[in-house]
C-alpha cells in the first residue's frame, strides 16, 4: 500500500509543478461547454439535454488527463523501475487510478460551477450533493478503466489514437447511469426518485471492472 | 471437418426449408417476421462467441499457450463478422416493422450495436503490437475486459429503455408456437454450427499457414551455406506464425 500512495504522490507532484493535465482538461471542457452553446444554440438547458452536455464533455475532458497518464513512464523507463523495485505490480494501477481520481475531482471542481453558470438557471445548489454523489461514483469506473486501457494503449503503436476507440465503447454503461441519474437532478422541478437505481448501477459497473483490472493489470507488466 | 461442413450446410438447408414451408407467418408482422430465424440465431451466436472468446483468452493467461490465442482471436473475428449479419438483418426488420432502418428503442439491438463497436477495437489494438508474445497478452486481456462487459452493457441498456418504453418484441424461444419454435431451435442449430465449422477452418488455415512459414525458414537455413551470404535475410524471417 506505501508503493501506492509513492507513486501516486509522485504523479500529483509532477502535475503540481507541471501543470500538464488538469489546466488543459479544464480549458477543454470550458471550451466544450461554450461550443455546445452555438452548437444546441440553446442559453439554458435543463434535463436530459444538461445531463448529456455535462457528461459527454467530462468523459471526453477525462480522456485527455489518461493518455497522459503512462507518458512519463513510458518515456523515462519508469516501468522497468516498478518491475525492477520489490513491490507488487498492481500497485501501479491502484496509483494511476488515485492520480487519475484526484485529476477528474479537480476537473469536476471547476468544470461543475462553470457548467451551472452557463447553462443552468435554477436548482443547481440543492441537486449538488446528489450529483456530486453520481459524479464520484462514475469517476471511480473511469478511473480504474482507464489506468487500465492506457497502460494497453501506451504500448502499442498506435496508442493515443487507440485509448479513446477502446474507452468509449466500455464507457457506455457508465454513461448510461450517471446521466440518467443527473437528467432526473438537473429536472425542472428536481426529481430524485430512481437516483439511487442508477447510483447502484454505478457501484456494480466500478466493482466488476475494479476487480477485473485488478486481476488482469500483472499480466500487461510482464516486460 | 467436411462432415462438419455438410451437417451445417444440411442443418441450415432444413431451417431455410422449415422458415419458408412450415413456420406459420406470424399475426402481427406477418411474412417480414421471418427474417428472425437468421437475425436472433446470429445474435445469440455472435455473443456467445464473444463471451467463449473471454474464456478462451483466460486459457491462454493460465496456459501460456498460443493455441489458445488463435482460437480467442478466431471467437472475435467471426463474432464480428457475424455482428456485421446482425446489424443487417436488424436494421432490415426494423424498416419492414417500424418504417425506419435504425431505431433506439429497442434495447437489444442497440446493446449488441455498442459490443460490435467495442470488438471492432479488437483488431487496431492486435495490429498495432509487434511483439507476438506481448500481443497474445495484450488482445487476452482485451477479450477478457470485454467478455465481461457484454452482460453489464445488456444490462445498463435494458434499464435505460425500459423506463420510458414497453418492449416491442418479446419473443423468445419460450413463449412462441411450437412449429415456430421448432424452426427457431433449427436455425439456431445451423447458424451456430457455421460457426463451429468457420472457426475449425480458419484455425486450420492459421495453423497450415505457420507450418509452412516454419518449414520455407528451415529449407532456407539449409540453402544458406550453399548460397553464401543470406544471412540477414533468415534473420528476419518472424519465428512464430503471425495473426
Amino acid at each position: 500500500m506505501s508503493a501506492v500512495w509513492a507513486i501516486a504522490r509522485k504523479d500529483l507532484l509532477v502535475e503540481l509543478r507541471t501543470k500538464e493535465s488538469v489546466p488543459a482538461m479544464a480549458l477543454f471542457a470550458v471550451t466544450t461547454f461554450v461550443l455546445f452553446h452555438f452548437g444546441l444554440d440553446r442559453d439554458r438547458l435543463e434535463g436530459d439535454l444538461a445531463a448529456g452536455v455535462l457528461w459527454v464533455t467530462l468523459l471526453f475532458a477525462a480522456i485527455l488527463g489518461i493518455n497522459r497518464l503512462f507518458v512519463a513512464e513510458r518515456e523515462q523507463a519508469g516501468f522497468d523501475g516498478i518491475l525492477l523495485a520489490p513491490i507488487d505490480r498492481s500497485s501501479l494501477l491502484l496509483a494511476k487510478a488515485l492520480a487519475l481520481l484526484v485529476y477528474l475531482v479537480a476537473l469536476e471542481t471547476i468544470a461543475l460551477p462553470v457548467f451551472a453558470l452557463f447553462f443552468i438557471e435554477t436548482g443547481f445548489w440543492s441537486a449538488l450533493p446528489r450529483l456530486a454523489a453520481v459524479t464520484l461514483l462514475a469517476d471511480i469506473g473511469i478511473c480504474v478503466l482507464g489506468a487500465l486501457l492506457a497502460s494497453i494503449a501506451v504500448h502499442t503503436r498506435a496508442r493515443d489514437l487507440l485509448l479513446p476507440i477502446l474507452l468509449l465503447p466500455l464507457a457506455v454503461p457508465a454513461i448510461i447511469a450517471a446521466a440518467s441519474a443527473s437528467e432526473k437532478l438537473l429536472s425542472v422541478p428536481m426529481e430524485t426518485g430512481g437516483v439511487a437505481k442508477w447510483m447502484a448501477v454505478l457501484a456494480l459497473y466500478d466493482a466488476v471492472f475494479g476487480l477485473i483490472a485488478y486481476a488482469l493489470f500483472d499480466f500487461l507488466m510482464e516486460d | 471437418m467436411r462432415p462438419l461442413a455438410a451437417l451445417s450446410t444440411l442443418l441450415i438447408g432444413t431451417a431455410l426449408a422449415l422458415v419458408f414451408f412450415y413456420a406459420p407467418n406470424d399475426a402481427d408482422q406477418g411474412f417480414v417476421q421471418k427474417i428472425f430465424y437468421i437475425h436472433v440465431p446470429l445474435a445469440i451466436t455472435a455473443l456467445v462467441g464473444f463471451v467463449a472468446a473471454g474464456v478462451m483468452a483466460i486459457m491462454h493467461l493460465r496456459t501460456r499457450d498460443d493455441a489458445w490465442d488463435a482460437r480467442s482471436y478466431v471467437a472475435i473475428h467471426l463474432g464480428v463478422i457475424f455482428g456485421v449479419g446482425v446489424l443487417a438483418t436488424g436494421a432490415i426488420w426494423a424498416r419492414a416493422s417500424w418504417g425506419k432502418w435504425w431505431v433506439w428503442d429497442e434495447p437489444t439491438l442497440v446493446s449488441f450495436l455498442i459490443v460490435f463497436l467495442l470488438y471492432a477495437t479488437y483488431y487496431p489494438l492486435r495490429y498495432s503490437i509487434e511483439d507476438p508474445e506481448r500481443r497474445a497478452r495484450y488482445s487476452s486481456v482485451f477479450a477478457i475486459t470485454a467478455g465481461a462487459f457484454v452482460p453489464i452493457n445488456f444490462l445498463a441498456v435494458r434499464m435505460a429503455e425500459s423506463l420510458v418504453h414497453p418492449r416491442v418484441l418479446n419473443q423468445t424461444a419460450g413463449d412462441m408456437p411450437g412449429e415456430m419454435r421448432l424452426t427457431f431451435l433449427v436455425a439456431l442449430a445451423g447458424i451456430a454450427l457455421l460457426y463451429v465449422t468457420l472457426m475449425k477452418v480458419e484455425l486450420t488455415s492459421k495453423h497450415a499457414r505457420g507450418q509452412i512459414r516454419r518449414l520455407r525458414r528451415l529449407l532456407e537455413e539449409d540453402e544458406r551455406p550453399a548460397a553464401g551470404a543470406a544471412g540477414p535475410t533468415v534473420a528476419s524471417v518472424p519465428a512464430r506464425p503471425t495473426l
